[in-house]
């Protein structure tokens, strides 16, 4: 009885300074996560998912507080890799891709204000004053910002086209 | 025809198809079993006929009553119920009681297949696992066999098979051991002329080596059957079982008594090959079927029980997967030296 | 006679080619009008040099390759050019791609600088291969990878041998096979030019033996020439498949994801050798091609050569129309072969083929549960287990199916069509490329994304700084102008 007291004491003694000895010396600084999430994030700061910018959307998820389906620009790619490192489980077939949109300008409403490129945060929009602006689809990811400010609403978000090189077979339907 | 404009599905190719389909397939396995059940019917008469059919009539109830509402139909119609119940069935002795033959379709579908998430899912065949049920719950009745009816009492039907259910079960005094039993309990052998045609005790489906073999014939020749594992089964069985008859011939029976007696056939021809529990290469294949024999040999020889192809064939189920990770094939263009 | 090595897997399915094999190949009248997309290859699509209204003669260029890889486009015959612009594609998905469209004059009137090679084999292979460039010459199996590209491998690659492949191991389809019976010294000219153009010795001319008079035609022009073996091969899909072609003919395999240069060898089409011959020769562009018109639907079966651009509703007039109502329309073979999204769409370069296909030859059935049979698996010519991968593909796991080997699939088909549970293995494998490539643009776009992102916040920095500074710059100009002014008031007020 005696002895079994004695080697389970032992044992937890043993380990319990096993333990404080890692704590210690194996110790990480800070939550390293919300770094990393923000890496990942597009970094446009389109204010799209609700939150003021990627940083704080990246906080949020870290602390566990937003889904990782919170970022529409980002799309599926996206939220297989963050759902990768926060190790949950998505899955991906679930996930209803918004229609990937890009900015349209139509010419004849177009004033040439500059509103809308001074906002533009990848700067996918090309013009100048009192000039026709024009946009690049392949720099725009639809973050809608210069959709907001336009004057004369000449800005119309619209789905990307797919294209022969871009389309694919679509899922095949299931069986019963 | 007039020419117009013709909208049609999207469909990836290829577009032809060759012409067997998984329908068909189970049809050719029922039809190449229609021999051996029908000389099962043959000696063991009317009896057998029911136990056939309450583990049938328990395999598709059960198949009927988990399916979602609107495929039952289908999914009966696919005759893999049906064909579950009757390879349970063909392993039941002659005697059992019919509620035990339905609780054990009812496991075999519910256990085997079901649960794992229907067809194709399941790691173990699905018969034998509702054998196994059966044998581990009721390890009497499942061990008790009785003999031959012969045609003249047809219509006699075994006393035990009416118990009713969580009764004692009535056996008629009279009992016969298996050739596998007398071997193993009495070193008594059967006569080979015995085993081939089926005139000894056993399990309904098991006892005629010859007709089991003319249905794996068909399936062979309507290349249902993947070859590789009857042949390796029954090869392993023998070469060991010579080996062992070699070293004690009072103990251990010869080649042609070891692959003749018992399940074997019936397993490593219908049991063993089906498709969703064994490895997808030849290779795997291989390994599979010698594991299977070997386990036979030596669960026959070693072990408790006269018979070991039901526990050899779901060991070898369950290794399948395994088996299968390590025996893909060479990707095209892999690990080859480059010039 | 060369020893012939095995290939893994495979099927034979009935090749149906008496339906059409005897048909000699027959010239298409024009069409009212052709539609002539600018992306008939792989690679980026042509640009037009021609404007709407413009007359045209046969053989003109309308349009020039644009990059690296890429082919021009040609007028197919005389006429005037009634538009560019949008034209449903011959492509599954019947989006529309630019198109000049151009209205025959009924003159098929040649350009007149036209500027043949008298011996092609005095050229030196760069000027082969930029002649083969300039005529648009794509591989027209229906691969439609420049073919010009092809040839200047041996820049790069260490090269011995070129395979002629006339396997034509697609059922149906026998324009290869009568391009070898009724042209076969044209066919062999193309293939010495070729070779001279890549500089190899070496030519092994590969014929599936369910072919034998275009192997006898074959083999009798290849007789004077001793670099040329004509090798008759099993008769086995996919035995047109460019690595295992290869691997027969040699024993060699090509490394995954790799070319066959990577070995030293390239392989080239029978229609793409007779190509090469006409523009060599006769300083023809590749402007037509022959097309097996076939299938149970379609009332006379035929080997047609066809202008470039006729619209596909032609060749079925040509042939009779339907007899019954088709199940399925194919570009291609019914192995490879594509969808047709609707009977207007044009024939480009890479069409060898157009399938009407009824129900009972399609053999429509429901879809089962797979029962791992494994008859995939044995099919599977690479070596890959097609029931694991559609089964990752199906839950999502499109890593789990690309570690399995789906990017070494070769979408020959094999395994769709031995699935006795009619499970539509290529569609998922499809599916799951176009996918994962999906993925990988929008990576791209994202890592480009906030690559600008970067370079406009710096800017915005510099543009803030150069604000600051000149704000400063004013405040002390400022401050010195009002310290002078502080000065000098005495003198003002005194003043």
């Amino acid at each position: 009885m005696i002895y079994a007291i004695f080697v389970i004491a032992a044992l937890g003694a043993v380990m319990g300074t096993l333990l404080g000895i890692a704590a210690k010396y194996l110790a990480v600084a800070g939550n390293p996560l919300a770094g990393e999430i923000e890496a990942l994030l597009p970094g446009s700061q389109c204010g799209q998912c609700g939150y003021p910018g990627c940083a704080p959307a990246a906080a949020a998820m870290a602390k566990g507080e937003a889904p990782v389906t919170l970022c529409p620009p980002g799309g599926r790619g996206l939220v297989a890799a963050l759902a990768e490192k926060l190790g949950v489980n998505v899955d991906l077939c679930d996930v209803e891709e918004k229609q990937p949109l890009v900015a349209f300008v139509h010419e004849h409403l177009c004033v040439g204000c500059t509103k809308c490129f001074k906002r533009c945060p990848t700067d996918a929009i090309l013009g100048g004053p009192k000039q026709i602006h024009a946009i690049f689809p392949d720099a725009c990811t639809g973050c809608e910002k210069c959709f907001e400010v336009c004057p004369t609403e000449c800005i119309e978000m619209r789905p990307m086209q797919a294209t022969l090189q871009t389309w694919y077979w679509p899922e095949p339907a299931r069986a019963a | 025809m007039k020419l117009k404009e013709h909208r049609l599905k999207l469909q990836a190719a290829p577009l032809l198809k060759q012409s067997m389909t998984t329908g068909q397939t189970m049809r050719d396995v029922l039809l190449a079993l229609l021999p051996a059940t029908l000389a099962g019917l043959w000696y063991f008469g009317l009896g057998a006929l029911l136990v056939l059919i309450a583990s049938i009539a328990g395999a598709m109830l059960t198949e009927w009553l988990f399916s979602p509402a609107e495929s039952r139909m289908q999914r009966l119609s696919d005759n893999t119920a049906l064909l579950t119940g009757l390879l349970l069935g063909l392993t039941l002795p002659p005697a059992l009681p019919l509620w035990m033959a339905f609780i054990g379709g009812a496991a075999s579908i519910g256990l085997g297949k079901l649960i794992w998430g229907g067809m194709g899912q399941n790691l173990f065949n699905p018969a034998l696992v509702g054998r196994a049920f059966l044998l581990a719950t009721f390890p009497i009745a499942m061990t008790t066999w009785s003999p031959q009816s012969g045609p003249t009492e047809f219509f006699q039907i075994y006393a035990s098979n009416l118990a009713a259910p969580f009764m004692q079960s009535v056996y008629d005094g009279i009992s016969a051991a298996t050739p596998l039993g007398l071997m193993k309990f009495e070193q008594q052998s059967t006569g080979l002329w015995a085993l081939v045609s089926g005139n000894t005790s056993g399990c309904i489906g098991e006892t005629s080596g010859l007709l089991l073999l003319l249905g794996g014939l068909y399936l062979l020749l309507r290349r249902d059957l993947d070859w590789r594992i009857p042949a390796g089964i029954l090869g392993t069985v023998a070469l060991f079982s010579t080996t062992l008859y070699i070293v004690d011939s009072t103990h251990y029976p010869g080649p042609l008594f070891s692959v003749f007696s018992g399940g074997l056939l019936l397993g490593a021809i219908f049991m063993a090959t089906d498709p969703v529990t064994s490895p997808l290469t030849p290779r795997g294949t291989w390994i599979f079927a010698v594991g299977i024999g070997v386990l036979v040999v030596l669960i026959r020889a070693y072990g408790g029980f006269p018979e070991g192809v039901m526990y050899a064939i779901l060991l070898m189920n369950a290794a399948t997967p395994l088996i299968d990770r390590y025996t893909q094939p060479r990707v095209f263009g892999k690990g080859i030296k480059n010039p | 006679m060369i020893k012939l090595f095995k290939i893994r897997g495979g099927v034979h399915p009935q090749d149906r080619k008496q339906l059409s094999a005897n048909q000699a190949i027959e010239n298409l009248p024009l069409p009212p009008l052709l539609h002539i997309p600018l992306q008939q290859h792989i690679g980026a699509p042509a640009e037009p040099l021609v404007r709407r209204g413009e007359t045209v003669l046969k053989g003109a260029l309308l349009a020039r390759s644009q990059g690296a890889i890429s082919a021009p486009v040609h007028a197919p015959t005389s006429g005037r050019i009634m538009g560019i612009g949008g034209f449903p594609a011959h492509h599954p998905s019947g989006l529309s791609v630019r198109t000049i469209t151009l209205q025959p004059d009924g003159n098929d009137a040649w350009v007149d600088h036209l500027d043949p090679v008298a011996d092609p084999f005095t050229l030196q292979p760069d000027d082969i291969a930029r002649r083969v460039a300039e005529a648009g010459i794509v591989g027209m199996g229906g691969a439609t990878f420049p073919a010009a590209v092809k040839l200047n491998l041996r820049n790069r690659y260490a090269l011995h041998t070129l395979v002629i492949n006339g396997a034509e191991c697609e059922p149906y389809l026998t324009c290869d096979d009568r391009l070898m019976r009724e042209q076969p010294d044209e066919v062999l000219d193309g293939v010495l030019i070729l070779a001279r153009g890549l500089g190899v010795e070496r030519i092994l001319f590969a014929i599936e033996n369910n072919k034998p008079e275009a192997f006898a035609a074959m083999n009798s022009a290849a007789h004077a020439y001793s670099q040329v073996e004509v090798v008759g091969l099993p008769t086995r899909y996919p035995m047109g498949s460019e690595k295992h072609l290869v691997q027969t003919l040699t024993g060699r395999e090509t490394p995954a994801r790799g070319l066959t240069a990577d070995i030293g060898i390239v392989v080239q089409n029978v229609a793409t050798a007779l190509a090469v011959h006409e523009a060599l020769r006769h300083a023809r562009p590749l402007i037509s091609r022959v097309m097996t018109v076939s299938g149970g639907a379609i009332r006379q079966p035929r080997n047609i050569h066809v202008p470039l651009g006729t619209p596909l509703s032609s060749l079925i007039d040509f042939c009779g129309g339907f007899k019954q109502k088709p199940a399925r329309l194919i570009s291609g073979g019914p192995m490879m072969g594509q969808p047709v999204p609707s009977i207007r769409v044009p024939v480009v370069k890479g069409s060898n083929g157009l399938l009407a296909l009824t129900e009972e030859e399609v053999r429509l059935r429901s879809e089962m549960p797979c029962i791992r049979c494994a008859s995939c698996v044995h099919a599977c010519p690479c070596g890959l287990l097609p029931l694991d991968m559609a089964a990752q593909i199906r839950v999502g796991s499109l890593d789990a199916s690309v570690n399995l080997g789906l990017l070494d699939c070769i979408a020959c088909g094999s395994c769709a069509y031995a699935c006795p549970s009619h499970i539509p293995l290529v569609h998922y494998f499809n599916y799951a490329k176009g996918e994962l490539a999906a993925r990988q643009r929008a990576q791209h776009k994202q890592n480009e994304t906030k690559r600008l992102i970067i370079i406009r916040k710096a800017r915005m920095e510099a543009l803030k700084q150069a604000k600051h500074e000149m704000m400063m710059k004013r405040k002390r100009e400022l401050a010195t102008a009002k310290q002078r002014n502080t000065e000098t008031p005495s003198t003002e007020v005194g003043a």
